[in-house]
């Protein structure tokens, strides 16, 4: 459970350590465990590696590797890359000074469910390896199902609210069906795998507590679920207010939470859900022009990501006709050759195949080029995903808000009240004991209530300064991953450019008496 | 625009006597400037048609006329009749699309055919004689316009009209349907050979000019797509702002220039590597329509000799009984005999030739191959050489980005 005692503090600090620390986490993590989810945590080292490796498709083409084809065969596959703080590139391998996280999700398994008799469910091999002091041992393995997931989710929405947290996978429950079932599952095992790889890769959460149980407490998870309604609700309908029906933060007494709850709904029904327009206006101007410079944002990577798949389906077409052609001509010399009659049919059949092999080896260029397209594009969708967190750690903190707002009504209401009753009761001489008494009660509730005001307060605070720094993670790890994007893109493009260039040069100097027979 | 050479190592033929030190004879045809004339439905395009030429008949050095796609039709099917066993060139088709008929490309693309056709009949030793192609690169428009005339209706049928039939002959089905016996064909290996090469050919260079089409179409497809990706990071550029926005502008720029470039290697590639593959199958084509007047000489040389038989057994029966209709068969039996002969020779005449012409084709087909070839490997490479500058170039810029944003 994320530190929030009841310390009274006025400022709330999100971890024991300084800012400068996260820093340091995101510089030195290993990125053994960042294969294919590099959304929004740990590391981002993946420009300019100059690996080589011993078996590489263009090895086939017996060139020397150009400088172009060093640099982008570094994209090839799952091969991680490091960059160091200087943007130097490093071809480190994973050093035991670094601290990794590396969770893999696997085997899943039909068990049967003892409690709810007769019904099974899946159950996933979770492993884990890491050098994380936290973690006792080194490397764990225990089997989880998709309710576990959802709790530690619920979980962690809850402890680390204003963060940027990584949306865990859909309910979804199509497919469960025994008929897709197998492609289901492993879908859903992908889906995992990949959720709790963001996971370790976000720099705060991955210390987190509830982490940590999930990946190593053996048995059933300890992690006490809710009676989280709005997690139920999620797939479904409308997202509503964590906070409202979970886990008191305050320690309001029973009747007054119900009745607040509904208030914070009215209200919530009012503006609208997760609504940033309660009566108190958002102070923060520079928390509001990020906002919507961020929705801005989030619009225009939409269409990019939108022209980014028609691009890749563009290349992908050439690709497969360049290969048409090809072949086409691969026939016609076979024909030429076999019928021939004159020299100049077998002249023509030299050229046909010479034309041929450079297209299919177009084609065959196409197809990797875009394989490696598609990988660093995929940055975007990445991106678009991490957006979507962004936004509920804006609801968090619109929530956090109406919170505020519901409970400084209800102590003014709750003053009224008593001011009124006041001006009653002591008209009666020797006083109204039973309004008395009651007037007692009401400013003890007062009292409970503004004390829970003062709490959601610093809540607010720290749902603030969550997302300030989130948002400073954001920019700078958004900055360095579309840099490496757009490196890796084009380094791509210019390196099959290249190669594609000395393929049909060839056939232009073989054929190039032809031309000048023309003159 | 090509200067004719005598290709072919016979004959003094137009050398005048006169002038021994005059330069050797020349037929130089373009055909230029298409214009559109006529409105609606009556539309269709002028070519102008330059000739340069020192060819004694031939008003010279130069002669302008104006011509339609109809005048080109008219001076194939002249030659198509009169040159048995020449493969004559051949002609693009008519357009069917409406919308299409009058787009630059299309024009352009006709316009290239037309003065490859025209130039291929300047350049071939025999056709370039002929009367009908002076009068097509000569005679005035009205003149032009009442040999079309004339000559319409008979020569209506296109050379593929020619080969349906020579097809539909070759069927047995259709032999036993219409209880006809099989027609006469010439029994020579090679020529069997050769005509089943030739259909072959057809087969497999429509597969390779279909596939080359479409490549035509996903260069254009990935430009489009080249230029949607380039506005939109340019968006998301403004989006980020500083240094990273410039960079992200700049690739959407790079994006969108490529983007051009792929529109141009798209219309290269249309004209200099489609079309002359179109125009392959067109010759072969063309070659299927002489094949067709082979046979069809074949079959009248062997009617005649089939009749001219029947013809001696009837005049002999008759000289036996010395009716006075004997002195008319012997008539006709030698006016027979003079057509049998006639038609021996111009079956004959079209073998010649056209083991002549398969030769030539050959060469002037790997010539033209090899070329579109040159053209269509030199188009890809400078294309993949624009792409590789333009990303290239923005390399150093992200590094220098790299380095700064740590």
């Amino acid at each position: 459970m994320m530190a929030y005692e009841n310390e009274g503090f006025e400022e709330a600090h999100p971890y024991a350590s300084p800012h400068e620390d996260m820093e340091s986490l995101v510089l030195h993590d290993d990125d053994t465990n960042n294969n294919l989810s590099k959304s929004n945590g740990g590391a981002h080292g993946r420009d300019d590696n100059q690996r080589h490796y011993p078996h590489n498709s263009f090895n086939s083409f017996l060139e020397p590797p150009s400088y172009a084809e060093a640099v982008f065969r570094s994209f090839d596959g799952d091969h991680t890359k490091q960059i160091n703080s200087h943007g130097v590139v490093s071809t480190s391998m994973p050093s035991t000074n670094s601290d990794y996280l590396k969770i893999s999700v696997t085997d899943p398994r039909e068990e049967e469910d003892l409690v709810a008799g007769g019904n099974t469910y899946v159950t996933y091999l979770i492993t884990t390896w890491t050098n994380l002091p936290e973690f006792n041992g080194t490397e764990f393995s225990l089997r989880r199902r998709f309710k576990d997931i959802v709790t530690l989710s619920d979980r962690l929405s809850e402890s680390y609210r204003g963060f940027f947290i990584p949306m865990r996978p859909d309910k979804s429950v199509v497919g469960k069906q025994v008929t897709q079932k197998q492609e289901f599952v492993e879908q859903r095992r992908m889906a995992l795998e990949k959720y709790l790889k963001k996971l370790a890769a976000h720099p705060v959460i991955r210390r987190s507590e509830e982490l940590r149980v999930f990946l190593q407490v053996q048995g059933k998870l300890p992690l006490m679920k809710t009676t989280n309604m709005a997690s139920r609700m999620v797939d479904g309908a409308v997202k509503l207010p964590k906070q409202l029906f979970g886990e008191p933060v305050e320690s309001a007494k029973g009747g007054g939470d119900l009745l607040r709850i509904f208030k914070e709904l009215r209200q919530s029904v009012t503006y609208g859900w997760g609504a940033t327009k309660p009566p108190l206006v958002e102070e923060d101007k520079e928390f509001m022009e990020k906002k919507m410079k961020l929705q801005e944002f989030e619009l225009a990577l939409g269409n990019v990501s939108l022209q980014a798949e028609s691009l890749v389906k563009a290349q992908q077409d050439i690709g497969e006709t360049m290969g048409q052609l090809g072949l086409a001509f691969v026939k016609l010399t076979q024909f030429e050759t076999n019928e021939a009659m004159f020299n100049s049919q077998k002249a023509r059949a030299r050229d046909m195949k010479n034309v041929s092999t450079s297209a299919v080896k177009a084609s065959r260029l196409y197809r990797e080029l875009n394989a490696q397209t598609i990988k660093h594009l995929d940055k975007l969708h990445d991106y678009l995903g991490v957006m979507l967190d962004v936004n509920n750690a804006y609801s968090d903190r619109s929530n956090a808000l109406l919170t505020i707002q519901t409970l400084v009504s209800e102590v003014s209401a709750l003053n009224s009240r008593i001011e009124k009753l006041e001006a009653v009761a002591f008209k009666v001489f020797g006083g109204d004991s039973s309004r008395i008494q009651k007037l007692e009660e009401l400013k003890e509730t007062m009292r409970v209530t503004n004390e829970a005001k003062n709490q959601a307060v610093r809540e607010y605070e720290y749902i603030k300064e969550n997302n300030k720094i989130e948002l400073e993670r954001l920019d700078k790890e958004r900055r360095e991953d579309f840099i490496g994007m757009m490196k890796g893109f084009v380094v791509n493009q210019v390196g099959y450019a290249e190669k594609m260039s000395s393929a049909w040069e060839i056939v232009a100097n073989e054929t190039s008496g032809y031309a000048e027979r023309c003159r | 625009m090509i200067t004719t050479q005598r290709s072919h190592t016979g004959g003094g033929g137009l050398q005048s006597p006169r002038s021994p030190s005059s330069q050797p004879p020349f037929l130089s045809v373009s055909v230029t400037d298409p214009a559109k004339m006529g409105n609606g439905v009556q539309a269709y395009i002028s070519y102008k048609v330059i000739t340069k030429t020192n060819f004694p008949d031939y008003q010279g050095p130069e002669k302008i006329v104006i011509r339609r796609y109809t005048d080109f039709v008219w001076l194939r099917d002249c030659l198509f009749k009169k040159y048995k066993g020449i493969f004559i060139p051949p002609l693009p088709e008519k357009s069917t699309v409406e919308k299409f008929r009058f787009s630059a490309e299309f024009i352009e693309m006709r316009r290239q055919a037309l003065d490859s056709f025209v130039n291929r009949i300047a350049l071939h030793h025999e056709l370039q004689h002929s009367e009908d192609l002076r009068t097509f690169l000569q005679a005035d428009e009205q003149t032009m316009e009442r040999a079309r005339s004339q000559d319409t209706g008979i020569f209506k049928r296109k050379p593929a009209d020619l080969m349906q039939i020579f097809r539909d002959v070759q069927s047995k089905v259709s032999d036993v349907v219409l209880g006809k016996e099989k027609p006469v064909e010439e029994t020579n290996p090679e020529y069997e050979k050769l005509k089943r090469y030739i259909f072959e050919l057809e087969d497999h260079l429509a597969e390779a000019q279909k596939h080359a089409y479409r490549l035509v179409k996903r260069h254009r497809e990935l430009g489009q797509s080249l230029s949607d990706f380039g506005k939109a990071i340019k968006l998301l550029g403004a989006c980020e702002g500083d240094a990273l926005g410039t960079a992200f502008s700049e690739l959407g720029a790079k994006s969108e220039m490529l983007s051009i470039k792929l529109q141009r290697e798209a219309h290269h590639l249309l004209m200099n590597f489609e079309e002359p593959l179109k125009d392959y199958v067109r010759a072969v084509q063309s070659i299927k329509g002489t094949i067709g007047e082979r046979a069809n000489a074949f079959r009248q040389q062997c009617e005649l000799s089939e009749t001219i038989k029947l013809k001696e057994i009837d005049l002999n029966k008759l000289r036996l009984t010395r009716s006075e209709k004997m002195l008319d068969a012997e008539h006709e039996y030698e006016e027979l005999k003079a057509d049998g002969e006639e038609a021996t020779r111009r079956f004959e005449t079209i073998v010649k030739l056209m083991n002549e012409e398969i030769i030539r084709f050959q060469d002037e087909k790997t010539q033209d191959m090899g070329l579109a070839f040159h053209e269509f490997a030199k188009g890809q490479a400078r294309l993949a050489n624009g792409i590789a500058d333009a990303w290239r170039s923005l390399i150093p810029k992200l590094d220098a980005l790299t380095l700064s944003s740590s």
